[in-house]
């Protein structure tokens, strides 16, 4: 924009507007106004652009961030919270059983997300939405309406919904599911916000609703599309989606700002909402992109990336006109200037922009009584022992059958007690005896989560991580039939590093030992505890963790990174310990030539199978691992 | 839900929109599965398909829409017209293309007794689930790797012997469901068990446009439908029809098109060359190669109409090596170039 900046202004009349907005837009943009502008954007287009991922814990800031977006919707608009353990009647709809058996027919009730129409939803704890919810939601996203196939009912209603999402994950919790936060526009961290950071709204409710009766007016020019379309493909961005929504943002920005075309500070916005977020990749120092995909970018805008000074103000000052070139070079600066910083190190690692690893090991939390896991249908009994769940429909359906006898009959006992003097009841309007009740049958799948630790350190990698990196690859071929999740840790060098969280994929599992160098010391301990550390995650989500340790044994860096054999062998000893008391079970895989005394010491504090490999085939080590499984 | 994307604006995708053309021309096939990358248009392409089928001729009154032609006795219940009269009433409608939505409960997906009959009436009756409304159309089921195992393998039963039999809640129902099985799904999200992915006919992969000016153009369009949906299917309405017309061409042609006795054997040769166990990939290879010529508007199968469709046909059929890197569609190419080689040779 032309004007570059007077301090972020909330809206003033028409004439301003422009103004103001576009300050907002380029001025000093702290964490804050990009948190802010993402809450107007929401509430001009909720189900338009998806929704708002928002990272950040309960607290003072997300509540501020969360009222705004309640001012700025216009009110009556539908604002719900669905809680994480919704079930699938509330959530879709289903039978409304009071008005069911009053009526005597069924009578369907619509869910959360349909009565949430026109609105936004709220979402918790949004990490721990499961699959199928979380896949549920989606559908409904991309549909603008919820159909449910339940309880005997058909359901079909509009539900055109924005929903926020709030990931609350600790470091070593799964991100939100990707099918949920591929949808959702825009992606905020309000993690680095303080109380006193928070500033002023960037638009007041009646700007909302001038920009949402602008919104259908508003074009994008094709320089901006193809910007876009460029910035994501150079920051590593493939879905298709979402450089889509980042139309869908920037046409939103430009309403709020009252414009009826997209310009370049409204593409630049949603790069740095909608692109940068989900960045997998630098354009710049990446060898081979930018040559043959990105013409748009000869040389990638050298500052280094920062996440809070937008880097590009100075294009401001010279002319309105932008060549395209310019405008694409402009909106990938600004995306870059929000990528995390720590995206590099990430990438380097070779796992892009996911939580990763460590701390915080959570112990005991393992029981789970038999009325959790996947519903797998009924069977009959009574509801209330051993907490077993009624499920009202199959019981009415095991009823329904039987009503017109059993009022045969109730007349008959009716008819005799008048006989006798008695005054009878009346009749129900369903009568529902003790053999129809069914009572819901849960089946909790026990999925084993075989976790390997390899030791790539230099004396294995001398000897045998080749060998030892074969019978991984057996091993998985095992879990692949058996459907397994597996996890790859190595260590080596100072620490260890979790190569790959919990999967199905094999395929990941074995690119990522592809990938594992090996040299450096012998940080055993920090290998055991990582491990064990995915053993507890993977025991606290319900599934049987079994450890699988490839080692020689020969630990010589410590915890702390440091050099010292004795110390590094008892800090290994110490935590082959705290396996063995979490009761995880593990398998010792002895890499060493000989087989070696440490290795099986180390197995036994652990607990573990001890299995040398210079011995072991095939066969036997898979037989091991089943073993342990066990 | 609104407007449908219309087919014929969908930017590449070239595999899948011919798969789903297909099973459109011969529903025999077996069902299509869709695996690719979230943002890839795999539902858009299932729902823009349904905008573009012919109508079909049904029996009015039938909860099944069976085809005038089949003069049953008596359909299943709770249809009470008499497939046999002379005088049956017919009318013309969509083909249905019925959305299978997650968390649906066994019940409605293969019918059960009807609630409301049995609350108010004390009735024992029948209510048709989704397997009915599918029938002679298409089952949708989008992220098929999240649905229940047992729901998958009921389906899958079911599409492969075109008849639903319900027997539950004393009731004792069989009925017509022939259906085209669409799955769709991405593979990072849980792989589908290797034993069903071969039960589906054709199995297509979709990945995101990575050249710019495509990605561009896919963006564009969306945007053009997302401001003025009516406008745009306008826009695209003649290519839509012209795609319905080859369609139902096609389908008149399928009976005549000749399958020569080269072709049958180069299928076969490409099978064993794979390894792929049984039949079934010969014979879906076959049909979906005539399928292709049907649309082509070729009488005759040749070479080039089984090389384009063996992919499709073939790739999830291969032995599972999960830890062979070069995936199944490498492996399937390599095939067809060891098998197809000379052949394209000769040919010219």
């Amino acid at each position: 924009m032309s004007q570059p900046a007077a301090g972020p202004d909330t809206a003033g009349p028409p004439a301003e507007q422009r103004e103001s907005a576009s300050a907002t837009l380029a001025a000093v943009l702290g964490p804050w106004d990009d948190a802010a502008l993402a809450a107007a954007l929401l509430a001009v287009d909720p189900h338009g652009l998806g929704g708002v991922l928002v990272r950040g814990l309960p607290g003072p800031v997300r509540d501020h961030w969360q009222e705004l977006v309640r001012r700025l919707l216009p009110p009556e608009t539908p604002f719900r919270k669905i809680p994480l353990h919704i079930g699938d009647d509330r959530l879709l709809g289903g039978l409304d059983l009071a008005a069911t058996l009053r009526a005597g027919r069924p009578v369907a009730q619509r869910g959360v997300l349909a009565e949430s129409d026109g609105g936004v939803v709220l979402l918790p704890m949004a990490e721990r939405v499961a699959t199928g919810t979380a896949a549920k939601l989606a559908a409904v996203l991309d549909n603008g309406s919820v159909g449910a196939e339940r309880d005997g009912l058909t359901l079909k209603a509009e539900a055109r919904i924005g929903a926020v999402a709030y990931d609350e994950g600790g470091e070593d919790d799964e991100p939100v599911a990707g099918a949920l936060a591929e949808r959702l526009a825009l992606h905020i961290d309000l993690t680095r916000i303080a109380p006193r950071d928070i500033g002023e709204a960037p638009a007041e409710a009646p700007d909302i609703v001038a920009a949402r009766q602008r919104l259908c007016r508003v074009t994008v020019p094709d320089d901006a599309v193809k910007a876009l379309c460029g910035s994501a493909l150079a920051l590593g961005v493939y879905s298709m989606r979402i450089p889509l929504l980042a139309v869908r943002v920037a046409r939103a920005a430009a309403a709020l700002d009252g414009r009826d075309e997209v310009d370049e500070t409204d593409a630049a916005l949603a790069a740095r909402l909608v692109l940068a977020p989900r960045a997998t990749q630098m354009p710049a120092g990446q060898e081979e992109e930018p040559a043959e995909q990105e013409p748009e970018e000869p040389e990638p805008p050298p500052e280094p990336p920062e996440d809070q000074e937008p880097p590009e103000e100075s294009e401001d000052d010279e002319q309105d006109q932008l060549t395209p070139e310019e405008l694409a070079e402009v909106i990938l600066a600004a995306a870059q200037a929000a990528v995390p910083p720590n995206l590099l190190a990430l990438i380097q690692a070779g796992l892009g922009p996911k939580r990763r690893k460590t701390p915080a090991g959570k112990a005991g939390a393992r029981k789970y009584g038999a009325t959790r896991g996947r519903p797998s249908g009924t069977r009959a009994g009574m509801p209330g022992q051993n907490g077993a769940r009624l499920n009202v429909i199959e019981t009415l359906r095991s009823a329904a059958p039987w009503q017109t006898l059993r009022r045969r009959e109730f007349e008959m006992m009716a008819a005799r007690a008048r006989e006798e003097g008695y005054t009878p009841a009346n009749p129900p309007r369903v009568l529902v005896r003790r053999d129809d009740f069914r009572v819901m049958r849960y089946r909790q799948r026990t999925l084993t989560t075989t976790i390997f630790a390899v030791d790539a350190s230099g004396s294995a990698a001398l000897h045998r991580l080749a060998e030892a990196k074969g019978a991984v690859e057996l091993l998985l071929a095992e879990c692949y039939v058996r459907r397994d999740q597996v996890a790859v840790v190595a260590f080596r060098g100072k620490g260890a590093e979790v190569l790959l969280p919990p999967t199905r994929s094999l395929v990941r599992a074995k690119r990522s030992l592809a990938r594992l160098p090996g040299g450096g010391g012998t940080p055993l301990a920090a290998g055991v505890e990582t491990a064990a550390m995915l053993a507890d995650a993977a025991a606290h989500h319900g599934q049987s963790p079994v450890l699988v340790m490839l080692t020689d044994g020969r630990a010589n860096v410590g915890l702390d990174g440091k050099g010292g054999r004795a110390k590094a062998q008892a800090e290994a000893m110490e935590a082959a310990g705290r396996v063995r008391l979490a009761g995880h079970s593990a398998l010792v895989l002895d890499t060493a030539p000989r087989p070696d005394p440490r290795a099986r010491q180390l197995a036994e504090a652990m607990d573990a199978t001890y299995l040398p490999l210079p011995q072991a085939d095939a066969a036997s080590i898979s037989q091991a691992v089943q073993a342990a499984a066990k | 839900m609104g407007v449908a994307f219309p087919f014929s604006a969908i930017v590449g995708q070239e595999e899948m929109k011919r798969a789903l053309l297909i099973a459109a021309v011969d529903p025999s096939i077996g069902g299509v599965m869709v695996f690719g990358d979230r943002g890839t248009g795999k539902s858009t392409a299932v729902r823009a398909l349904a905008a573009l089928l012919p109508e079909m001729v049904a029996v009015e009154g039938c909860p099944y829409h069976r085809d005038p032609a089949d003069k049953v006795k008596t359909c299943a219940p709770p249809c009470t017209v008499d497939h046999a009269d002379p005088a049956l009433r017919t009318h013309r409608i969509p083909v249905p293309v019925v959305d299978l939505p997650l968390g649906a409960t066994e019940d409605r997906v293969v019918g059960a007794l009807d609630l409301e009959r049995a609350l108010a009436h004390g009735e024992k009756a029948f209510e048709p689930g989704l397997l009915a409304r599918a029938n002679r159309g298409f089952l949708y089921i989008d992220e098929v790797n999240l649905l229940e195992d047992h729901l998958v393998d009921l389906l899958l039963d079911v599409a492969a012997s075109g008849e639903n039999v319900i027997e539950r809640e004393g009731l004792s129902v069989r009925h017509p469901a022939r259906f085209v099985l669409v799955g769709s799904g991405n593979p990072e999200e849980g792989e589908l068990r290797p034993q069903l992915l071969d039960r589906f006919g054709l199995s297509v992969e979709v990945s995101t446009p990575t050249d710019l000016d495509v990605r561009i153009q896919v963006v564009r369009r969306r945007d053009a439908f997302e401001r003025d949906p009516e406008g745009f299917v306008a826009e695209w309405a003649a290519a839509d029809t012209e795609v319905r017309d080859t369609l139902s061409a096609a389908k008149q042609r399928l009976p005549q098109v000749e399958v020569p006795e080269q072709a049958l054997e180069t299928a076969s040769r490409l099978c064993m060359a794979l390894g792929t166990d049984g039949l079934r990939g010969e014979l879906t290879l076959m049909r979906a190669a005539r399928a292709v010529a049907a649309l082509d508007g070729a009488e005759v199968v040749s070479q080039a109409h089984m090389r384009g469709v063996a992919p499709s046909a073939l790739r999830h059929r291969l032995r599972r090596d999960p830890l062979d890197e070069s995936g199944s569609t490498a492996r399937v190419a390599r095939a067809i170039e060891e098998v197809f080689g000379g052949a394209e040779v000769a040919a010219q």
